[in-house]
C-alpha cells in the first residue's frame, strides 16, 4: 500500500517559508517622521572653511539638508557624488545644497570633502544639537525643505539621482512664499 | 593586497567545498572510495584555506587597513588591541566567516573521528556537512564579501560598537556559533541515515556525544550573552525575549528534547521518526536563528545590518526543510517504532511528557517571535510582542519540566509499580511539601514561588536520594563512602553527568525566581556627599572624574557603600562618549554576592561634579545563574567521559 499522503509532509512548512520571505516587503525601520510638515528647526553652524552656515538666511530657498558621517559606508559615500552633482545643476535655479558631519572627527570629515571634491557648505556639528533637533537616526538622512522653510521630505538612505531631482523639482515647481 | 588573497583564498574554499561535497555524494552513491577520500582532501583544503582567510582578515584589523570596509566599519584609531581581534566577528560578514570556519573545523573532526567507524553513513555525512560550508563560503562571496574594498580610502574608521566592546562579547559568540555550529554534525548524520536506509539506532548512538557538546556550548552562549546583558546594558536584566535571544533559545529547548528523546531510542527502539524529525528542527532552527539576525525582517537589537543575505539564508532554509522532510516521506515506512508504550506511569511517558513540553514552549517562542509578521501579513497591523506573552505561557511549560526533571530519571521503564513510586518519591515529595511550608512561613507570599521553589528543592531531592541510595549500595561491598561515590560518578558517568546537568538547570531556575521576585531598584539625584538607601543599603556619592580614553571620554562617579554587606566598597559606574555614538554608552560597576548584588548605572550629572542622578539596584540570587553555568560545565564534562570499559569477568 502507497501512502501517497506522505508527500504531503513537506508542504506543512511551505506556509512558515512563505510567511518569512514575506518579510522582506517590510521594513521594521520605516518610522515615519513627526517632522515632515512641519517648520523646520533653525541653526546656525560653522562650516569646514570656517563661515558662518545658518537655515534661516537660506528662507526663500530650496535646501536639501544632508547628515552624513565619513565612516558611513557604503551610503554616505554613494549619495556624496550625487549631491554634488545635484548642487552644480541647481544652484543656479535657487536649490542650496548643506552638509552636516555628525559624530565625527573633524579630519577624517575633511578628508571625506577633499576625496569627493564637494563644493556645497559642509560643517561639522560637534555637540550634536543639529542632529538632536531633527531626530536624526542614522546617517545618512536627508531632509528636503521648501521655501517656506518647512521640511517637506524625509529620506532615510543614500540619495539617489532620481530621488534628488524629482524632490527639488516638485519644491521648485510651487509658487514662491509672498510671490 | 592582502584583501585580494583573502578573497582568492574563499573563492578556492568555495569551489572546493562544492567539488568535495559531489564527490562525496557521488562516492557514496557508486562505492567509490577513491572518490571519498579526494572528497576528505577537499575537506582538509578547505579548512585550510578557511583558517588563513580568517588569520588575513585579523591581520588587517591589526594593521588598521580601512582599505578594507570591514574594517572600516569595526574599528578605529583607538580601539584596544584586544577588540581588534574580536572585532573579526563583531559584525555581519565576520561573524560568517567564524560560522563557516567553525563548521569546516567540525567537518575536518568528522573526518579524523569517523571515517572508518561510520563505513555506510559517513560519506554522506561528508557531503552534507561539505554542502554546509559550501553554503557559508557563498554567502561570504555574494551578499556578504567581507574583504570588500572601500574607496576612497576613509581617514579613520567608524568603531566597534561600544556595547560589544566587553570580555562577554569575546566568548559569547563563540560559544554561541559553536553549539549552532555543532549541530550540523548530527544533522548530516540524520540525513545520512535516511538517504541509505539505515535509519537504525547507530546514527544516534554516535552522534549523542555531538549533541551533548553543540547543547552545552549553545547553553553556555545563551548564559555568557546572559551575563553581558546584565553587566553592559545597564538595565538589571539577563533576558529580555528578544527575537534574538528567542532564536537561540528556541534550537536550546528542541536540542534539549532530543537529549531525553534519543534515550528512550537507545532503550526501547521507540521515536525514531520523531528523533530525526528533532534533530531536523533543530538544524532549521539555527539557520533560522541566524536569518533572523541577518536579514532585517524583525526589529531587535540584536539586528545586523540588512542586504540581499536574507534571502540567501531563506533560500537555503528551504533547500534543507523541504529536502529533509522529503527524505522523511520517502523512508516513511521504515521509521515505525519496534517497542511500543506499555503504561502512562512509566519513564517512557515522562520523557515523551518532556518532549511534549518542551517542543511546545519552542512552539510558542516561535509563534510569539514572529507573530508581529503574521499580524502585519494578515490585518496589515504593526505589533510587538514583548515578556508578558511569554512569561505567561512558558513560565507554566517550565515548572512541568522542572517537575518531570525530577520524576523522569527515578521512575520505572515501562510500567512503574505503587512500590516503585512509593520507594522513589515518597521522600521528596514530603520534603518538597516541608520546603514550601518553611518558605511560607518565612514569608514568601507568592504561589508559583512557592511551587518554583518547592518543586526545586523536590527535583534536588530524588537526586539527592538517588546518589545516597547508590553509594551506599557501594559500601555495603566494602568500599568507602568517597570511593564508592567517586566510582559511581566514573561507572555510571551519563547518569550522573545528567544528574549534574539536572542541578545546574535547578540552581539557574532558583536564581531566576529568586532574582525576578526579590530584586528592588530605585533611582535617586544625589548631591556630593549625600546617601541613598534601598533594602538595607546604603551608597554615599563621592563626586565625579573626568577621563580621556584611547577611542572615548568617560565619565566616572564614585560611590561608597556605607552599610550592607561589602560595606567600604567603593563602586565606579561611568557614561562613556563615543564619538561615533549618538548617545553615551553606560558603564555599569556593581558588587556581586551569593544573594545580593549592589548594581549601580550613573544617569545625568551635574558637569562640576556636585550632583548625579543614579540608578540603584539591589539583584536578588542573580549570581545562582551564573554559578549554575559552572555546574553546567561540570555537569557535561562528566556526561561525555569516555565510557569506563567493563573488565571481562
Amino acid at each position: 500500500m502507497t501512502r501517497w499522503w506522505r508527500w504531503l509532509l513537506p508542504l506543512a512548512a511551505v506556509p512558515v517559508l512563505a510567511l518569512l520571505a514575506y518579510g522582506f516587503r517590510l521594513d521594521p525601520r520605516d518610522i515615519p517622521s513627526p517632522l515632515v510638515g512641519r517648520p523646520a528647526a533653525p541653526f546656525t553652524l560653522t562650516s569646514f572653511d570656517g563661515a558662518p552656515v545658518t537655515l534661516e538666511a537660506l528662507r526663500g530657498k530650496v535646501v536639501v539638508l544632508n547628515f552624513w558621517a565619513s565612516w558611513c559606508y557604503p551610503a554616505c559615500y554613494e549619495e556624496a557624488p550625487v549631491l554634488e552633482q545635484g548642487w552644480r545643476a541647481y544652484r543656479d535655479r535657487g536649490v542650496v545644497v548643506l552638509g552636516v558631519d555628525i559624530q565625527d572627527k573633524e579630519e577624517a570629515g575633511r578628508k571625506f570633502i577633499r576625496d569627493f571634491g564637494l563644493t556645497f557648505p559642509n560643517a561639522p556639528d560637534p555637540t550634536g544639537r543639529v542632529s538632536v533637533d531633527y531626530g536624526v537616526y542614522g546617517v545618512p538622512e536627508t531632509f528636503f525643505i521648501d521655501r517656506q522653510g518647512r521640511i517637506r521630505v524625509k529620506h532615510v538612505s543614500a540619495v539617489t539621482e532620481p530621488v534628488f531631482r524629482e524632490t527639488v523639482e516638485t519644491l521648485l515647481a510651487e509658487p514662491a512664499p509672498g510671490g | 593586497m592582502i584583501p585580494e588573497i583573502g578573497t582568492g583564498a574563499l573563492l578556492v574554499a568555495l569551489a572546493l567545498a562544492v567539488y568535495g561535497a559531489t564527490m562525496a555524494a557521488l562516492g557514496a552513491r557508486w562505492g567509490r572510495r577513491a572518490l571519498v577520500e579526494s572528497a576528505q582532501h577537499a575537506a582538509l583544503s578547505v579548512f585550510v584555506l578557511l583558517t588563513a582567510g580568517m588569520l588575513l582578515l585579523v591581520y588587517a584589523f591589526l594593521t588598521f587597513d580601512f582599505s578594507v570596509r570591514y574594517v572600516a566599519n569595526n574599528t578605529n584609531l583607538g580601539t584596544p588591541f584586544y577588540y581588534r581581534i574580536t572585532a573579526l566577528w563583531g559584525a555581519l560578514e565576520g561573524s560568517i566567516v567564524l560560522w563557516a570556519w567553525m563548521v569546516g573545523l567540525y567537518t575536518l573532526i568528522v573526518v579524523l573521528r569517523h571515517r572508518t567507524s561510520a563505513r555506510e553513513l559517513y560519506p554522506w555525512v561528508l557531503a552534507v556537512m561539505l554542502g554546509v560550508v559550501a553554503f557559508f563560503l557563498l554567502v561570504m562571496t555574494v551578499p556578504a564579501p567581507v574583504f570588500a574594498r572601500m574607496v576612497p580610502i576613509p581617514a579613520d574608521g567608524r568603531g566597534l560598537n561600544p556595547l560589544l566592546e566587553d570580555s562577554g562579547m569575546i566568548t559569547h559568540p563563540v560559544a554561541l556559533y559553536l553549539g549552532f555550529t555543532g549541530f550540523t554534525v548530527p544533522f548530516a548524520f540524520a540525513v545520512a541515515a535516511l538517504v541509505t536506509g539505515r535509519v537504525g539506532d547507530f546514527w544516534i548512538t554516535t552522534t549523542r556525544r555531538w549533541t551533548i557538546l553543540a547543547w552545552y556550548f549553545l547553553s553556555l552562549g545563551l548564559l555568557i550573552g546572559g551575563w553581558w546583558s546584565y553587566h553592559v546594558l545597564g538595565w538589571g536584566g539577563y533576558w529580555a525575549w528578544d527575537p534574538v535571544e528567542n532564536a537561540a533559545f528556541m534550537p536550546w529547548l528542541t536540542a534539549t528534547a532530543l537529549l531525553h528523546s534519543v534515550m528512550i531510542q537507545e532503550r526501547r527502539r521507540m521515536l525514531r521518526l520523531w528523533n530525526l524529525a528533532l534533530v531536523i528542527l533543530t538544524f532549521a532552527l539555527t539557520l533560522f536563528g541566524t536569518f533572523l539576525t541577518r536579514s532585517g525582517v524583525i526589529a531587535s537589537v540584536h539586528a545586523f545590518s540588512q542586504g540581499s543575505i536574507g534571502v540567501f539564508f531563506l533560500a537555503f532554509l528551504a533547500v534543507v526543510v523541504l529536502l529533509s522532510l522529503a527524505l522523511i516521506a520517502w523512508r516513511w515506512d521504515t521509521l515505525g517504532a519496534q517497542g511500543e508504550l506499555d503504561s502512562v506511569v512509566s519513564r517512557e511517558s515522562a520523557f515523551l511528557l518532556n518532549n511534549v513540553l518542551l517542543v511546545a514552549a519552542t512552539f510558542t517562542v516561535f509563534f510569539g517571535t514572529v507573530f508581529p509578521l503574521l499580524s502585519e501579513a494578515v490585518r496589515d497591523v504593526k505589533v510587538s510582542v514583548g515578556a508578558p506573552f511569554f512569561n505567561q505561557v512558558n513560565v507554566p511549560l517550565f515548572l512541568s519540566l522542572i517537575f518531570l526533571m525530577g520524576v523522569g530519571p527515578l521512575i520505572a521503564w515501562r510500567r512503574a509499580s505503587l512500590e516503585n513510586l512509593k520507594r522513589n518519591f515518597l521522600w521528596p515529595v514530603a520534603i518538597g511539601v516541608v520546603a514550601a511550608a518553611v518558605l511560607r512561613l518565612l514569608g514568601v507570599g507568592s504561589a508559583l514561588v512557592l511551587l518554583s521553589l518547592a518543586l526545586t528543592v523536590f527535583v534536588a531531592a530524588t537526586i539527592a536520594l538517588d546518589v545516597v541510595r547508590a553509594t551506599r549500595a557501594r559500601r555495603s561491598m566494602g568500599e568507602r563512602t568517597l570511593a564508592a561515590l567517586g566510582g559511581l560518578l566514573r561507572r555510571h558517568n551519563r547518569r550522573y553527568g545528567g544528574f549534574v546537568v539536572h542541578l545546574a538547570v535547578l540552581v539557574v531556575a532558583v536564581g531566576v525566581t529568586g532574582s525576578q521576585t526579590w530584586s528592588v531598584h530605585t533611582e535617586t539625584t544625589l548631591q556630593r556627599g549625600q546617601e541613598a538607601e534601598l533594602a538595607g543599603y546604603r551608597i554615599r556619592f563621592d563626586g565625579l572624574r573626568e577621563s580621556q580614553e584611547s577611542n572615548h571620554g568617560k565619565v566616572t562617579g564614585r560611590f561608597t557603600v556605607v552599610e550592607g554587606r561589602g560595606a567600604g566598597t567603593v563602586l565606579q559606574p561611568a557614561k562613556k562618549f563615543y564619538p561615533q555614538e549618538q548617545s553615551p554608552i553606560a558603564y555599569v560597576d556593581y558588587r556581586l554576592g551569593l544573594i545580593d548584588d549592589v548594581y549601580l548605572v550613573l544617569g545625568d550629572f551635574a558637569r562640576d561634579g556636585s550632583s548625579a542622578t543614579v540608578k540603584f539596584q539591589v539583584n536578588r540570587m542573580v549570581s545562582w545563574i551564573w554559578i549554575g553555568g559552572l555546574v553546567l560545565t561540570l555537569g557535561t564534562l562528566l556526561a561525555v567521559l569516555p565510557e569506563p570499559r567493563r573488565k571481562a569477568a
